[in-house]
């Protein structure tokens, strides 16, 4: 036995790494695409937060974000941003999920592509359509007005409140379509069985199906959060230079003061800051069963 | 932890899908204490009538009592009826014992009291201490165990089972087949219990209900449903069965060379006779007194470890299984063989030209 088997494994040993070679080449292309397009920039958007304008080495962008309380005021407006945004969509989109999740398939399927619909548009048209809408003279104010619910233009717009609006609209489906899944995913039977240990309908949805739901919503408002960290657009135009986000600095630092240190390492900050809260959000669920990870 | 059971009284029941009749006119009496089981294929309305009595479906007309009280209109929450479900249905986001403490909570049963009883219900099925594990840590087999505790620790008094046996491996099944059995025995709730598997109706049922189409074929004692079932279907269903033609006349009738005496009262004409393979055996001597002895040739053997089966060509020409035990010496085919007949052992139906 051992006399034809030395020979046999060297070979089969061989097979095996010639297998993991070859599976090692076929992962290269997507290997080179994440480096040369996702580290790459973070990892040059990184060096360049601590050189000068000279190209000297610096903590100076650093420190003036520490000291300057304008900075201090973007992030908290940022945060205030988003986590306004989030609760909204919460408040809006499970609802409408759990509307979407009674309905048949059917039906179901087409209010999704009604959800999905602005999806489909250009962010900046569907931005500057809400200006229309919310403006001084837009289209609300205007009939608000024609049928006397109120006598003054409200300021609609070029605040925080046309900012939220602009956000929610956009971030809507971020949420609703996680939530949507995992309300699918639940099994009637579970219902069925709460019912029929005797608790009502009212009784089941709280202690059976919004527990099990609670995973999806998790998922849907981690990514509607961390997506409206980086709103740049929406605030520009909607919030009319009153409601200044991280995004909107950077763009100021840039086309203004063309300080490529000062914006990069304020990006490098919001990078940290949606790391560790996509960290944190993974120790509560796992995300990645939501965002199509794998098994 | 025993408890005054209901009868369940059933009259008019029918439910359509569109142009499909699941239930026609269904009436049903259970009584008080008894296990029930509902068997037939996929597709014949048991689980469809096991819902309405759970309340999770809606017939179209028809009376369900339990007791006095028609529920037929009741919604599930307010029926107070225990049901495992196929796949248990247990809270994923609860362990255990919070599962079990369910239907308490619900009634506003006392901390103290609910954690007690939730204990004795837990021990009931031999999961004494399980009550802090999460469910995805279980066997199935105790998944099982713990549904059957919730469904019976508030206490209802009718039970309601949906195949909960069907994701069991088999000695698993066996197992549970006759604990679910002793179960019922010590807490004599009125138990309905749906199956597709006639072995499991067979091992369980105080009776069963053989239902086909929407309608119950035989309502009886598991060994008359065996032995006399009421048509051709329930006679397929429930066990093996081979059917030979025959023509009654004068009160016997011929098969091959032999001829056999009918039961009193059989009416002339072309009748089927049904026979169990196990119930034929093969004969070296002389038939004994009240046997009859059947001439043929094998045409087929089958070894299947405890048994052999074989198909036996009689000389008439129909065809008989006739089971052996394992033991036994494997005939070849076209060996020429005689089968004994006991006269208590043939069942006869109507022909099937009807």
């Amino acid at each position: 036995m051992t006399d034809i088997a030395a020979p046999n494994a060297e070979g089969l040993r061989r097979d095996a790494a010639a297998e993991r070679f070859s599976l090692f080449a076929l992962c290269l292309p997507a290997v080179l695409l994440v480096l040369v397009t996702m580290v790459a920039p973070v990892a040059w958007l990184f060096y360049l937060s601590f050189l000068d304008d000279a190209g000297a080495t610096t903590l100076e962008h650093y420190r003036r974000m520490v000291e300057q309380p304008s900075y201090f005021r973007t992030f908290r407006t940022t945060f205030e941003v988003s986590v306004l945004t989030t609760a909204i969509c919460v408040a809006f989109g499970y609802p409408l999920a759990y509307f979407m999740a009674q309905l048949p398939r059917r039906a179901a399927n087409i209010c999704m592509i009604a959800v999905m619909l602005p999806f489909w548009t250009s962010l900046l048209v569907r931005t500057y359509a809400w200006l229309v809408l919310l403006q001084r003279r837009g289209l609300i104010n205007t009939w608000g007005m024609e049928l006397g619910l109120w006598d003054q233009p409200i300021a609609l717009v070029h605040n925080l409140t046309g900012t939220l609006i602009g956000m929610v609209h956009i971030m809507l489906p971020f949420l609703v379509l996680p939530v949507y899944g995992s309300m699918r995913a639940i099994d009637r039977d579970y219902l069925r069985a709460a019912a029929n240990l005797g608790a009502s309908p009212t009784q089941a949805f709280w202690r059976v199906f919004l527990p099990l739901s609670v995973p999806g919503l998790l998922a849907g408002a981690t990514m509607v959060f961390i997506l409206c960290l980086g709103f740049y657009v929406t605030p520009a135009v909607l919030g009319g230079g009153k409601v200044s986000m991280v995004a909107n600095r950077i763009a100021t630092d840039i086309e203004m003061f063309f300080n490529w240190g000062a914006a990069s390492a304020l990006g490098v900050v919001l990078f940290a800051v949606t790391l560790l809260l996509l960290w944190g959000a993974s120790k509560l669920v796992r995300l990645d069963k939501f965002l199509g990870g794998g098994a | 932890m025993r408890n005054a059971a209901l009868p369940i009284s059933i009259r008019q029941l029918s439910k359509s899908y569109g142009r499909v009749r699941v239930l026609d006119d269904v009436a049903l009496d259970i009584r008080s204490g008894e296990f029930l089981t509902l068997l037939g294929p996929s597709g014949s309305g048991k689980t469809t009538l096991l819902m309405m009595l759970a309340g999770f479906v809606r017939p179209d007309q028809g009376i369900i009592r339990f007791g006095d009280a028609d529920i037929v209109r009741l919604p599930p929450h307010k029926r107070d009826v225990g049901m495992v479900f196929q796949n248990y249905a247990l809270f994923p986001h609860m362990d255990v014992g919070a599962n079990v403490a369910f239907p308490l909570r619900l009634r506003n049963v006392p901390r103290d009291e609910a954690e007690s009883r939730v204990e004795r219900a837990l021990e009931l099925v031999r999961l004494g201490g399980f009550a802090r594990r999460r469910v995805d840590q279980l066997s199935g087999g105790q998944r099982q165990r713990v549904a059957l505790a919730r469904a019976v620790v508030f206490e209802p008094r009718i039970l309601l089972m949906d195949e909960p046996l069907s994701a069991l491996d088999k000695q698993l099944r066996e197992h549970m087949q006759i604990e679910l059995r002793q179960l019922h025995e010590r807490l004599g709730m009125t138990t309905v219990y749906v199956t597709h598997d006639q072995r499991e109706a067979l091992t369980m049922s105080d009776r069963i209900a053989v239902i086909d189409g929407g309608r119950i074929q035989q309502i009886d004692a598991p060994r008359s449903i065996y032995e006399r079932p009421a048509n051709r279907f329930v006679a397929e269903f429930i066990g093996e069965s081979t059917f030979v033609p025959v023509i009654a006349q004068a009160g016997s009738c011929a098969i091959g060379p032999a001829r056999l005496r009918l039961p009193d009262g059989t009416p002339d004409g072309a009748m089927l006779m049904m026979v169990r393979p196990e119930r034929l055996r093969p004969l070296a001597g002389p038939p004994a007194a009240d046997e009859y002895t059947l001439e043929g040739n094998v045409a087929e053997t089958v070894y299947q470890g405890d048994s052999m089966l074989l198909r036996v060509a009689l000389s008439g020409g129909a065809i008989v299984a006739v089971r052996l035990g394992g033991g036994a010496r494997m005939p070849h085919p076209g060996d020429a063989i005689r089968l004994a007949l006991r006269a208590g052992d043939f069942h006869l139906l109507p022909s099937d030209a009807a």
